[in-house]
């Protein structure tokens, strides 16, 4: 193995050391590619890992079914600081890469470290965006997007009644679900005419609506937010575990644009995520709407530096689910490693729902268009809803609603591009049905 | 009726006759074979079988009606007392009568009637309204075999006994599907052939039938060319001397004009064998077959009766009996298989335009006298009347302006149907009696007169070999149904006839015709005052039934007439068995000189031809479970299984050639009409054949009327209607989409192009076929399924493909459910129907509901094949797989085929097709 260094950067130790490798950001997409490349190679480089949160890696998918109280902080933990320890990475938790020297190969934490560079992981991940409206930044609005969201909300859920979340995506339902069960009040806020518009057509959105509505939230469609009301400052309002700025003024309501308004004693924003990119860019490195890499997740303008996970833009798209991070991190390890013989290619998406009790499957484009065709199946009765939509006698999208079983074989057939021609007529019934006729 | 409570009675269809016990359990009414009746000795066939499924409330007509204005205007009718109906009608016909003639009023009776109801209508019409314009649908039926009996018997005797059947060594069985037709007779045969494996069994028949299953030969002769086939016979019989000179000396006369016309139209077998488009060893080994058998009995039905040469084709078999001597005698002589429960009663009575009563001559002056003294009748017919297809083209012209018609439904059974339905549109008045309130017919009545059906009505028929049966009623009546011979006598009442229409029961009708057997019979006992009319002699003679009490006739056991006054102790003792009186076993016949007649018979061509417009020949009848135009039948789920839908037989590069497609509707067109049916390529048909059957109608189908299509051509001779040979053009019927729905209610059937409607358990099915296209299918199947919006409904829609499915489900028990697809490769109906018997669908259930079938397949038996044990095709198939390589394997298995026999041809054949290396 015998990597161009550049001489600029060896140390001045007489051995000559491993190269380096740097990952910024210890989130699920970094961390799975220092897994495969250990897998690769486990004593190539010389790993040292930045990351923003003071804590080892978890799986953020999880957070949900911790606020929901169904797992604890424990049960979601990917690698603990000691794993780090035990593959001899260095691990600085809680302290954010701030600035990238790409002449020097050299990268500045937050707390003043420099670390040298041979290769650079960006894994940089994404930032909840936050609605800019007036009170958007008063104490009791949170954004739904790590360890510390989810402390603030079942701190709040301790103390307060009412929690509004604004957003009716799957992130904003498993948070409205989880907060729901920790006993508050909760009412979903959605600007869109029907929830989870991105991974449900209509008829199962209804469904999923009646389902939530009678859980007990209270759901509110094409309501756009005007301004956050907070208390004035000398509110005699206990202010409690509301993070920092616990002292001052809160959230204390929401005033749409139609004049209405509703208390709120907590706020989650989960209207989506941007690509956390300001590091990129101030580093001088192609940005689109995130930091473009190629095929291999090499960045296009340094080739020391790669990209994974949500900062990354590929071929135009921009990612928020996990399996094509996944595969990104398994082809950018044997770049990394120096195999080079992978490309990373976009395949289809499924999503689930994380809201025990509501079985809810969606992959692909269920939409449609012109040239597809939509296989409908429903029993609202029994709360399901199929829907399969196909795209020259392949499988193009999928919405399963309640009956959520063969999603995966679906998603299967999707992947593989199977002809579904031979039995289209039992698809929609399922796996045992199609293969019975086979 | 016997000690346990069993009602007696006799089966309604097909002329066979068979008795039938009847128990009124608590649990429904129990019907089974009856075991002491001579026909059937407890068997039933599957119809028979499944009397008590038709004996349901379901359509019924149960009051008088009247019509205020329009034909098209159903809602008009109006329920009236019988009072008023019955003066309408009397009042109606009289002043008809009255303004135009007594021969501008008509009766169109049926061979459902009982003989008491058909007695006192023709009593009513030739002897009270003057005219002979009476005729019967048994006219479509056996016109042919009565007039054959006529001419070369001198009166209409059918010659052989069931019994007969069982002795013979070769039975030939003409133009008749007996397996599907007459199940039990059929049996009663394969039993004899079993018994005596040397028996022949010969099928002539353009169709491979069931009945072939059992025959030794086959001859499937060009259609219509049976005459070529028997004077062939004729003359080959002569030619090698099989002949029985001295029968033919001292007891016939007219051979050699008859010999010479067989010998100068079908001399050599080549020529034969040619005309009738069979192989020529065929013919000839049928030929020695039927030479060397002493007791040959020749039996024939529809497909020698329903020709334009009919009655030609029973005298050319007739012929072939009495040059070889073979009548008269134990297991031979020709016989008339009859289709309907009592056409011979009928005939008996002389219930039709040709005949006067009982064996009695329209045109003898002094039968004429004999009956109208009998009847003490104001006046008498004098001549024929209108026969069936010329009755209703009197009707269409005008000269008949008033019709009663009974128990039939002649709008879907006459040929060229569509003009009934104009006749009986421009008719001034048309009076219509019969159990059903809506039939195609009764859409045309002025008056409705709700008459008994099974099991209500009372009084006698005669099956095939004259055993006269009761049918006796164990039901009470519905509404205010009434017998018919009631609504007649209370008309010849109204007009002033009280003595001689002023019967208590149908006991002394019954008495009355036993009395007008014997009338001026010289060989009867019973000596009537006016016993001097010269040529009254007859057979039928029922003098010795004659002054039973009504205990008597309610007692009265199965007999075969002749009942000459001289047995009369004897008749109704079963310990004193009637000796079976064998006509002709002294050569003598009831012709002037008693001698039997050759009748020469010109061989002919059907009346109209193939040609490249209707290139092929529309044949028509009956299938197995089915029963003339299924008011009755069309009631039981179990009948409806075997073939629920009208459709289409054809050879399969007739239908390559004519470009439709197995399962595919196509259009049946002929130069008189056309209908819409299934495409079938069952095997059965030769080239350039095409089969219909005759059963659907407007009640169970939108466009299935066969006799639409049937050219109006009649025998000249009997004026029976040539149903077997019409030419026919078949095309593709396209359609937009296929689709089928099952509820529990009747669905109205809106924008659908082409429906029929099969009677489930518990359900009604409906096939359907559109050509408007719909858009919202949703919205369509939910209005058409009366769902209200908040509906337990399931729903899977492929739009693109055109796929549309729905099912309500109301309260967990299955509704409705409907499946629609641009082709006709809906799935299986038969899982879905067994939904029907849950009162609780569960979740397996529910699944499955949209696709048509179980998660595990096993629980899907298929169409049922086996009707009287409801053994469906997936079934057999396990069974056969699983070993059992025979029909008596499978029926010890699965009891398919023990009961009435009729689906072993099936089982065979899918024995050997499940057997087939793939």
């Amino acid at each position: 193995m015998n990597l161009p260094v550049p001489d600029a950067v060896l140390p001045v130790t007489k051995a000559r050391p491993r190269p380096r490798l740097v990952v910024v950001g210890n989130g699920m997409a970094g961390m799975r590619t220092v897994e495969e490349l250990l897998k690769l190679d486990a004593a190539l480089y010389d790993i040292t890992v930045f990351g923003a949160e003071p804590h080892g890696n978890y799986n953020r998918i999880l957070l949900s079914p911790v606020l929901a109280g169904e797992k604890t902080v424990e049960d979601i933990m990917i690698h603990t600081r000691e794993w780090y320890a035990a593959h001899g990475i260095t691990l600085h938790a809680g302290d954010p890469v701030v600035a990238i020297d790409r002449r020097r190969c050299v990268v500045k934490s937050k707390s003043g470290r420099e670390v040298g560079y041979d290769r650079l992981l960006l894994a940089t991940g994404s930032k909840p965006f936050m609605i800019p409206v007036p009170g958007a930044d008063l104490p009791g609005v949170i954004a739904f997007r790590d360890l510390q969201d989810v402390e603030t909300m079942l701190a709040a859920a301790r103390d307060h009644r009412k929690a509004v979340v604004i957003g009716g995506g799957l992130l904003g339902l498993e948070a409205a679900n989880g907060l729901l069960r920790q006993g508050m009040d909760v009412t979903v806020v959605h600007v869109m005419d029907s929830l989870m518009e991105r991974q449900l057509d209509k008829p199962a959105a209804a469904l999923l609506k009646q389902a939530l509505e009678k859980r007990g939230l209270t759901i509110r469609l094409e309501t756009n937010t005007a301004e956050i009301l907070g208390t004035s400052s000398d509110s005699p309002l206990p202010q409690a575990g509301a993070g920092p700025g616990a002292r001052g003024p809160r959230v204390r309501g929401l005033r749409f644009k139609d004049g209405s308004e509703i208390e709120a004693d907590l706020v989650v924003m989960a209207v989506g995520i941007r690509p956390n990119i300001d590091l990129a860019q101030a580093a001088g490195l192609h940005c689109e709407r995130a930091l473009v890499v190629d095929d291999t997740l090499q960045t296009l303008s340094d080739p020391r530096i790669y990209a994974v996970g949500e900062c990354v833009q590929h071929r135009k798209a921009t990612f928020g689910l996990v399996a094509p991070i996944w595969d990104q991190a398994r082809v950018c390890a044997t770049h990394l490693a120096g195999h080079g013989h992978r490309r990373y290619v976009q395949t289809a998406t499924s999503t689930k729902l994380k809201v025990t009790g509501i079985d809810l499957f969606s992959a692909g484009d269920f939409i449609g268009g012109p040239h597809t065709e939509d296989l409908v199946f429903s029993d609202p009765r029994r709360g399901a809803y199929k829907r399969l939509v196909l795209k020259d006698n392949r499988i193009h999208g999928v919405v399963l609603y309640g009956d959520v079983a063969d999603g995966p074989w679906y998603f299967e057939l999707m992947q593989k591009r199977a002809d579904v021609s031979a039995f289209r007529n039992r698809l929609v019934f399922g796996r045992s049905y199609c293969e019975a006729a086979a | 009726m016997s000690a346990r409570g069993a009602v007696k009675t006799t089966c309604p269809y097909c002329g066979t006759g068979c008795g039938v016990d009847v128990r009124l359990a608590p649990s429904g009414i129990e019907v089974a074979g009856d075991a002491q009746h001579p026909t059937n000795a407890g068997r039933l066939c599957v119809k028979g079988a499944a009397l008590g499924e038709t004996l349901v409330p379901d359509g019924r007509l149960l009051y008088p009606q009247i019509r205020e204005s329009g034909i098209e205007n159903r809602e008009s009718l109006k329920r009236v007392t019988w009072d008023t109906a019955l003066d309408v009608v009397a009042s109606g016909f009289q002043r008809i009568i009255e303004e135009h003639g007594p021969d501008a009023v008509a009766w169109y009776v049926s061979g459902q009637l009982l003989t008491e109801d058909y007695y006192v209508a023709n009593k009513l019409v030739k002897g009270f309204v003057g005219t002979a314009n009476i005729d019967t649908n048994s006219r479509l039926c056996m016109s042919s075999a009565v007039a054959g009996h006529k001419r070369a018997f001198g009166e209409d005797i059918v010659p052989v006994s069931y019994a007969d059947l069982e002795l013979a060594d070769l039975i030939v069985l003409v133009g008749s599907n007996t397996a599907w037709c007459h199940p039990i007779l059929y049996q009663r045969i394969v039993k004899a052939k079993q018994r005596r494996p040397e028996m022949k069994v010969v099928v002539v028949d353009p169709r491979r039938t069931a009945t072939t299953d059992a025959a030794d030969l086959h001859l499937p002769i060009r259609a219509g060319t049976d005459v070529w086939l028997f004077n062939g016979l004729l003359s080959f019989l002569h030619q090698h001397g099989i002949v029985d000179t001295a029968f033919v000396d001292a007891h016939t006369t007219g051979l050699p004009r008859t010999l010479a016309i067989a010998d100068n139209t079908a001399g050599n077998l080549r020529g034969v064998a040619k005309q009738c488009g069979i192989d020529e060893t065929l013919l000839g080994e049928f030929y020695r077959l039927f030479a060397r058998s002493e007791k040959a009995i020749t039996a024939f039905s529809m497909g020698v009766n329903q020709s334009s040469a009919g009655t030609d084709k029973v005298n050319s078999i007739i012929n072939c009996h009495l040059l070889t001597g073979r009548i008269g005698k134990p297991g031979a002589g020709p016989f008339s298989i009859t289709g309907q429960p009592n056409a011979m009663g009928g005939r008996e009575v002389g219930g039709l335009a040709n005949m006067l009563a009982a064996h009695l001559d329209l045109d003898n002056a002094d039968h004429r006298a004999l009956v109208q003294h009998f009847w003490q009748s104001p006046k008498i017919a004098e001549r024929p009347g209108y026969k069936a297809v010329d009755l209703f083209e009197a009707i269409d012209a005008g000269q008949v302006k008033a019709v009663w018609i009974m128990a039939t439904n002649p709008v879907v059974s006459l040929p060229d149907a569509d003009k009934v339905k104009r006749a009986l549109a421009r008719c001034e008045l048309v009076v219509v009696s019969d159990v059903m309130e809506r039939t195609d017919t009764t859409a045309f009545a002025h008056v409705l007169l709700p008459a008994l059906a099974w099991g209500e009505k009372d009084g006698t028929v005669t099956n095939s070999e004259r055993r006269i049966s009761r049918q006796r009623a164990f039901l009470p009546p519905p509404g205010e149904a009434k017998p018919d011979w009631w609504m007649l006598a209370e008309v010849g009442r109204r007009w002033g006839y009280t003595a001689q229409f002023s019967y208590s029961g149908a006991h002394e009708i019954f008495d009355e015709h036993a009395r007008l057997t014997a009338a001026g019979n010289r060989e009867s006992g019973i000596v009537e005052e006016q016993d001097a009319a010269p040529h009254a002699l007859r057979y039928l003679n029922l003098g010795g039934l004659a002054g039973m009490t009504r205990e008597q006739y309610d007692a009265l056991a199965p007999v075969r007439w002749p009942v000459p006054s001289q047995n009369a102790l004897a008749f109704n003792d079963s310990r004193f068995p009637l000796p079976d009186s064998r006509p002709f076993s002294d050569g003598r016949f009831y012709t002037p000189d008693r001698r039997a007649r050759f009748v020469p018979t010109m061989p002919r061509l059907p009346a109209h031809a193939r040609d490249d417009d209707f290139p092929l020949v529309l044949n028509t009848g009956r299938v197995r479970d089915h029963w003339h135009t299924m008011t009755r039948t069309g009631l039981s789920p179990r009948l409806a299984a075997h073939i629920d839908e009208p459709y289409v037989d054809l050879h399969p590069q007739d239908a390559l050639l004519c470009g439709v497609r197995e399962g595919d509707l196509a259009r049946v067109t002929t130069r008189w009409g056309s209908l819409v049916a299934r495409v079938r390529s069952s095997g059965e048909m030769p080239r350039r054949n095409v089969f219909v059957p005759i059963h659907w109608n407007g009640q169970y189908a939108s466009d299935a009327r066969v006799g639409s299509l049937v050219n109006p051509v009649v025998d000249p001779v009997s004026g029976e209607p040539e149903f077997k040979h019409t030419p026919v053009r078949v095309e593709h019927f396209a359609v937009l989409w296929h689709g089928f729905v099952l509820s529990r209610r009747p669905v109205p059937m809106r924008d659908v192009t082409w429906w029929t409607r099969v009677t489930g358990a518990r359900f009604l099915r409906y096939e359907l076929a559109g050509r408007v296209t719909v858009s919202d299918w949703s919205g369509f199947a939910r209005s058409a399924l009366g769902a209200p919006a908040d509906a337990d409904w399931l729903e899977y829609e492929d739009r693109s493909a055109g796929l549309y499915r729905a099912a309500h489900v109301v309260e967990d028990r299955i509704e409705a459910c409907v499946f629609v697809s641009p082709r006709a490769d809906l799935p299986s109906r038969a899982w879905l129907s067994g939904l029907f018997a849950k009162d609780r669908l569960e979740d397996r259930d529910r699944l499955g509901l949209l696709i048509g079938e179980p998660p595990d397949r096993g629980a899907d038996t298929g169409p049922t094949i086996c009707s009287c044990f409801g053994v469906g095709r997936n079934t057999l198939i396990d069974a056969i797989r699983g070993g059992c390589h025979s029909a008596d394997a499978l029926g010890r298995k699965l009891r398919c085929g023990t009961n009435c026999g009729s689906c072993i041809p099936e089982l065979k054949n899918l024995i050997a097709t499940a057997l087939e290396p793939a």
